[in-house]
């Protein structure tokens, strides 16, 4: 299971040549996200022990199934979580500083102004009261105390970086005069018009068809690369994290079941999930009438089996998957992954 | 086709501004009737031929001035004191739209500020305020008003106040439920992403996302709100008399209305009529004109 390629330990320049900066941006530590029901009865662990890192210029893909906690995930970073989750454990590195110990009032201004995101659904992202200039002008008026004016010059700036066409007319117009690709872009400039420097983007081309999704997908490439934006990209289509991604992280019930190097994972996935999800991919040249899928559901989060989540699943799971749920294992340098079956080849 | 090339060329903004006034669908006789009555309301000092309080006993009962009986210096008749009943409509206008204009305005204001603090804060601010309003909703609005006209006494502002705190649920309820949808809008959770603060939020996503609800409610509780104030005035316990209250009118109209002198209460019925079905018709064209989306239609 191990890798076969240590030559890439630091994984550095990315595999798209962007520069890549030593020190991570943002470090999760052992993050858990619980909701917890009323009475108190139920704990659902969306976000279980995660730990990832990302640093400047670079993007991490997080997959998984629905469910998995890829947007709870999304929501404990910004911490916007609904009030039935709590953030039980972990710490948040954001420039080394731990950004769960931050106030409510620190925490907003670092929203928008140094982690930006963009919603599941960007066509719905925009209050149809308000012009284009309004909203894209937005954070720069909440974050940097910027006049009208001020904020409406930068917001056609922002529109033209990303390629609107006579964005002089197209700020004093409102979101229903807009097509679907161009809101969509529009969400983009509201993203990155404080320049942060982590952008999240929860599944932001679901709701697109495909020729504008590689349209978009390369929008938001060109403006990682201008600047220098770290991405965090979630997703559940494989497909685009082969094309955006450096890093990848794929979820399983709450918890990150294996992460590190996209090219690496792809040609030598450790976890039976993670090559599970690869083999169902279709493929134009499979001779197989039907579509691979995973035998059984995900688990209920609020009853996860006493070892490792994917063991009901599982075909290679052995006795010890369903006594205990296996640590994060170094399966080779920038990788891990939780599986009994790597722990032969790495220490915990 | 040039409304293709429109659909195409996004229209420049001006001309778009000029289209917000296009007289096509504008419900100009209404406008014009609650303009009419906003204008004799200012100017009722000029309008008036006779002084609305104080009447001729000589000329008590004279039919309008097409009847027989009737005179040219009474146009529509007098009432049971010789009072010129079109004086009195003239004045009682101006209490008919100050009452209600500021009535409705501050219900409006309450409820509406209510209604979105209760929706978007939610938890313990929501139960309190929405407890409240079923509370409110359970005491019959007019018995209560009634109720409160007894404590603080029958004058015209004590009537504004008094409407205003009966009223202000239903805008409450509507906003509330307005807001709760609105909240999980993609674009107030964007909104919260980019770092505003609650009190931005409602201020500038919410409430104008909710003011046009507030607006349309408004021209219809206009109508509830006059005839309130009218009904108040009829039981007595409204604007007090000498006083010329439309609702007063029909109050003292009502014995007349069996031996005949039918101009004491249709007049200002028709009155009160027209002004609350202007205001209805007005505020339904308004819900339209204000929506940018339905604007265009």
């Amino acid at each position: 299971m191990s890798s076969s390629t240590p030559s890439s330990v630091n994984y550095e320049p990315t595999r798209r040549g962007v520069p890549v900066s030593a020190a991570p941006l943002l470090e999760l530590q052992n993050l858990s996200t619980h909701y917890v029901s009323a009475q108190g009865t139920r704990v659902v662990r969306a976000v279980d022990d995660v730990s990832l890192r990302i640093r400047a210029g670079e993007t991490l893909g997080i997959v998984g199934e629905s469910g998995s906690g890829k947007s709870t995930l999304a929501l404990t970073i910004l911490r916007i979580l609904p009030p039935a989750a709590r953030i039980v454990s972990g710490k948040m590195l954001l420039d080394g500083e731990n950004i769960l110990e931050k106030s409510d009032a620190e925490m907003r201004h670092i929203r928008g102004k140094r982690i930006a995101m963009i919603l599941q659904d960007p066509m719905a992202s925009l209050n149809p009261l308000f012009t284009i200039g309004d909203q894209v002008g937005e954070p720069i008026r909440v974050h940097d105390g910027a006049s009208r004016a001020t904020a409406w010059s930068r917001a056609k700036e922002l529109l033209k970086a990303v390629r609107i066409p006579s964005p002089e007319t197209r700020v004093t117009q409102y979101p229903h005069e807009m097509s679907g690709g161009m809101r969509q872009r529009i969400v983009g400039a509201i993203g990155i018009s404080c320049e942060p420097r982590l952008l999240i983007a929860d599944e932001p081309t679901t709701s697109l068809d495909l020729t504008i999704q590689a349209q978009y997908l390369k929008l938001l490439r060109d403006l990682q690369q201008q600047h220098h934006l770290a991405l965090i990209f979630i997703t559940h289509n494989l497909g685009i994290v082969a094309k955006m991604c450096d890093q990848l992280a794929v979820m399983y019930a709450g918890r990150v079941v294996e992460s590190g190097p996209v090219s690496q994972i792809f040609n030598s996935p450790a976890h039976p999930y993670t090559e599970a999800l690869l083999n169902s991919i279709p493929r134009m040249t499979d001779n197989a009438h039907r579509l691979t899928a995973i035998e059984g559901q995900p688990p209920d989060l609020a009853a996860l089996p006493p070892g490792c989540a994917f063991a009901p699943r599982c075909p290679r799971a052995f006795d010890r998957c369903r006594e205990a749920g296996p640590p994060e294992f170094r399966p080779s340098p920038g990788r891990t992954a939780r599986c009994w079956l790597t722990a032969g080849s790495a220490a915990a | 086709m040039s409304t293709q090339a429109e659909i195409i060329v996004a229209p420049p903004r001006v001309r778009r501004r000029a289209t917000f006034f296009r007289l096509g669908d504008f419900p100009l006789i209404p406008a014009l009737i609650l303009l009419g009555i906003g204008f004799v309301a200012v100017f009722a000092n000029l309008l008036a031929p006779h002084n609305p309080e104080v009447g001729s006993l000589v000329a008590r009962f004279k039919p309008p001035f097409w009847q027989t009986g009737g005179t040219t210096k009474y146009l529509l008749g007098t009432d049971q004191l010789g009072r010129d009943v079109l004086s009195r409509l003239i004045f009682g206008a101006r209490i008919s739209m100050v009452v209600g204009l500021t009535a409705v305005m501050f219900a409006g204001v309450l409820g509406t500020v209510l209604g979105i603090v209760s929706g978007y804060l939610g938890g313990w601010v929501d139960q309190i305020v929405m407890r409240l309003t079923d509370t409110w909703l359970a005491l019959p609005a007019l018995t209560f008003a009634i109720f409160l006209a007894a404590i603080v006494g029958p004058s015209m502002w004590n009537i504004v106040l008094i409407l205003g705190i009966t009223y202000w649920t239903r805008y409450a309820r509507v906003i509330r439920g307005e807001v709760l949808s609105l909240k999980e809008r993609e674009f107030v959770r964007l909104a919260i992403v980019a770092g505003c603060s609650k009190r931005a939020i409602m201020l500038r996503h919410i409430l104008p996302n909710v003011i046009n609800t507030a607006i349309v409610l408004g021209t219809l509780e206009l109508g509830v709100v006059i005839i309130a104030e009218a009904s108040l005035s009829f039981l007595g316990v409204g604007v007090p008399p000498p006083q010329p209250a439309w609702g007063l009118m029909l109050s003292d109209g009502k014995q007349g209305l069996m031996v005949g002198y039918w101009w004491l209460t249709v007049f200002p019925g028709c009155c009160i009529m027209l002004m609350v079905l202007s205001a209805n018709l007005l505020g339904d064209w308004l819900r339209v004109k204000l929506d940018p989306q339905l604007r265009q239609l």
